[in-house]
């Protein structure tokens, strides 16, 4: 159920980025598009009732094994969250630059290179 | 010693220290990026000698840690990528003159070269994930460069699309993590094998095909390359075209294709087929956009989608023959593009434009520019003895071997619609009476005339690498390494 959740939302992101005219919703369409596979990572690792991965020493390695979520796509998901900040830095940055030059965010004005 | 990790971790270091170092003597970073470039030249030939190698990051054993792997395959790439890399930034040193900040441009192209280095040589999927966005982030930044308006719109289109495949890319990774519960290449592939190939398994094929089929710019997803690659510096669509659609598109295929999921299982769903039909497409449509262009660039860009279908075509056979031809018509078309492309930037320098209408009579004005791009036109065109007619050959060959006759045939036509495409340039540039407002127009500074010249004999000698000896060097061990298939997953897990 909630990998649908999932799949919605890249979905709605995808429609976003397709159909938006305005740079700016472009860009916060990938936003969500970005999010929507985070969540996707984090729900591989999940299971119902987990405890956090952490082992305390009073813990027997087989409860630890039974009950802990997986760790690994949570490492996953910070590198992703940091690679997504790092596009979206760029493009926002781009977005500026290409305000200045155009003197607007409309995509349909924006479009000089053809062929 | 083991230089492995100094491949990623060199042009990565010098990316951060060149911005560091050179802010009062803008010459100490021209002296820092060819000297990086040039020892992972001299590295990456180094590498032939090692052999296999594999290099545990931390010492962790391969199902746990991160590994870097060097098979054949890797060394083959590392050397198209570090040579192309050190003649485009000796052809920099002149060349980048005219922009404002030198030190952001060898910072941002070292991290492109650390990204595709790593995705070359490491052995682990999301690893592999990471370096792509390295290399790829670095490349948006490159691409809008000059931070003119066509450039910036070009490099926003890039960066919007590259973004969706990334994104898709990743998930695929993460349904082969859940079908797998492993992240390393190798332990991906002996695990695969245990699964019946279920929906799931031809989704993450799917998503893979998009993924990486937009990042090679294949034809349904080559818009984005028209625009972005003759918007970029000269020298960076050298390395744009040269490299970086093929070691972020083509080689992610190979491997994983070849080397992970195994090309018998791939075939019991037609996805060579596909791949041949999207390559097919590839090379049409890329030969009949080239034909109409008049900015230089934009035809060398759309002349690359149409090189990036011949390789396709030719891997997706399987047979070594195919193989072969695929990976001697990328090291072909790196150094014949990236020579083709610097050609371009000479002419931009000192005409500034890039349409063909406005150029003519150029060979007694610029003669080394003229000639190393009559160089690269005949060797793309296929005209023999020079590389681009061998591995044009071994692919037409290649598929004639495999019993198609009709794609030999439709190949072969494309060919001839390339060298159209390439007459009719070299005419209206180099040939043809000399325009009165071209009159004073000098050669390109040297540097720019050096790299060119020794890409051009690059060029010229690339066939011998087809001589038995050279070629059980270079080319046969990569051969083997994709030949083999799944040897690859007992190498590294075994060792």
């Amino acid at each position: 159920m909630e990998y649908i959740l999932s799949f919605v939302l890249l979905m709605i992101g995808l429609y976003c980025v397709t159909t938006k005219k305005n740079i700016v919703k472009i860009i916060i369409g990938l936003n969500i598009m970005e999010y929507a596979i985070n969540l996707f990572l984090i729900l591989i690792g999940y299971r119902q009732g987990g405890i956090a991965p952490i082992r305390t020493p009073d813990m027997s390695l087989a409860y630890f094994l039974r009950y802990s979520v997986d760790p690994l796509p949570q490492a996953l998901v910070v590198t992703s969250i940091v690679i997504g900040f790092g596009v979206l830095a760029l493009s926002v940055s781009m977005a500026i630059r290409i305000y200045e030059r155009y003197g607007t965010f409309d995509i349909n004005e924006i479009k000089r290179l053809k062929g | 010693m083991n230089v492995l990790p100094l491949m990623v971790a060199l042009p990565l270091g010098m990316g951060f220290l060149i911005p560091m170092v050179s802010r009062k003597n803008r010459r100490t970073a021209d002296v820092l990026g060819n000297l990086a470039t040039l020892s992972l030249l001299i590295m990456s030939l180094y590498l032939f000698k090692i052999g296999n190698q594999i290099y545990f990051m931390g010492g962790w054993k391969p199902p746990l840690g991160i590994n870097l792997v060097l098979d054949g395959l890797s060394a083959f790439f590392l050397l198209i990528v570090n040579l192309v890399a050190f003649i485009v930034t000796l052809y920099s040193v002149d060349y980048m003159e005219v922009y404002t900040s030198k030190l952001r441009y060898y910072s941002l192209f070292l991290l492109m070269l650390a990204g595709m280095n790593g995705v070359v040589l490491t052995g682990d999927i999301f690893n592999l994930f990471v370096f792509l966005e390295i290399a790829v982030i670095s490349a948006y930044a490159l691409v809008g460069f000059g931070t003119e308006a066509e450039e910036l719109e070009a490099s926003f289109k890039y960066l919007v699309l590259g973004t969706v495949s990334s994104i898709f890319i990743l998930l695929g990774i993460g349904f082969l993590y859940s079908l797998t519960g492993t992240l390393n290449l190798a332990d991906i592939g002996s695990k695969i094998s245990g699964i019946s190939a279920g929906h799931a398994f031809w989704f993450v094929v799917i998503l893979f095909i998009f993924g990486f089929g937009l990042k090679a710019a294949l034809v349904p997803f080559h818009a984005w390359l028209p625009d972005a690659h003759p918007s970029a510096p000269a020298p960076i669509s050298a390395v744009l075209s040269g490299l970086l659609i093929k070691t972020l598109g083509i080689y992610p295929f190979l491997r994983i294709f070849y080397n992970i999921f195994g090309f018998p299982l791939l075939e019991t769903r037609f996805i060579p087929q596909i791949l041949m039909f999207l390559g097919g497409a590839s090379m049409l449509t890329g030969a009949l956009l080239a034909l109409v262009q008049n900015d230089v660039k934009r035809m060398f860009a759309y002349s690359s989608v149409s090189n990036i279908g011949y390789i396709v075509i030719a891997f997706s056979l399987g047979t070594p023959l195919g193989i072969m031809a695929a990976l001697l018509h990328t090291f072909v078309h790196a150094t014949s593009k990236a020579l083709l492309f610097l050609t371009a930037g000479s002419l931009e320098y000192r005409l500034e434009t890039r349409n063909i209408k406005k150029m003519g009579g150029l060979m007694e004005k610029m003669p080394i520019t003229g000639i190393s791009g009559n160089i690269g036109f005949l060797s793309l065109a296929g005209i023999p003895p020079l590389a681009g007619f061998w591995s044009k050959l071994f692919i037409i060959l290649a598929l004639l071997d495999a019993g198609r006759l009709g794609w030999a045939i439709f190949t072969i036509l494309v060919s001839v619609l390339t060298l159209g495409y390439y007459l009719r340039m070299n005419r209206y540039v180099f040939f043809g009476p000399l325009k009165k407002n071209l009159q004073r127009i000098k050669e390109s500074p040297v540097f720019m005339t050096a790299s060119m010249l020794i890409l051009s004999l690059i060029t010229v000698f690339l066939g011998v690498i087809l001589i038995p000896h050279l070629r059980s060097i270079v080319l046969d061990p990569a051969v083997r390494s994709l030949i083999n298939g799944t040897k690859y997953i007992s190498m590294v897990m075994g060792g």
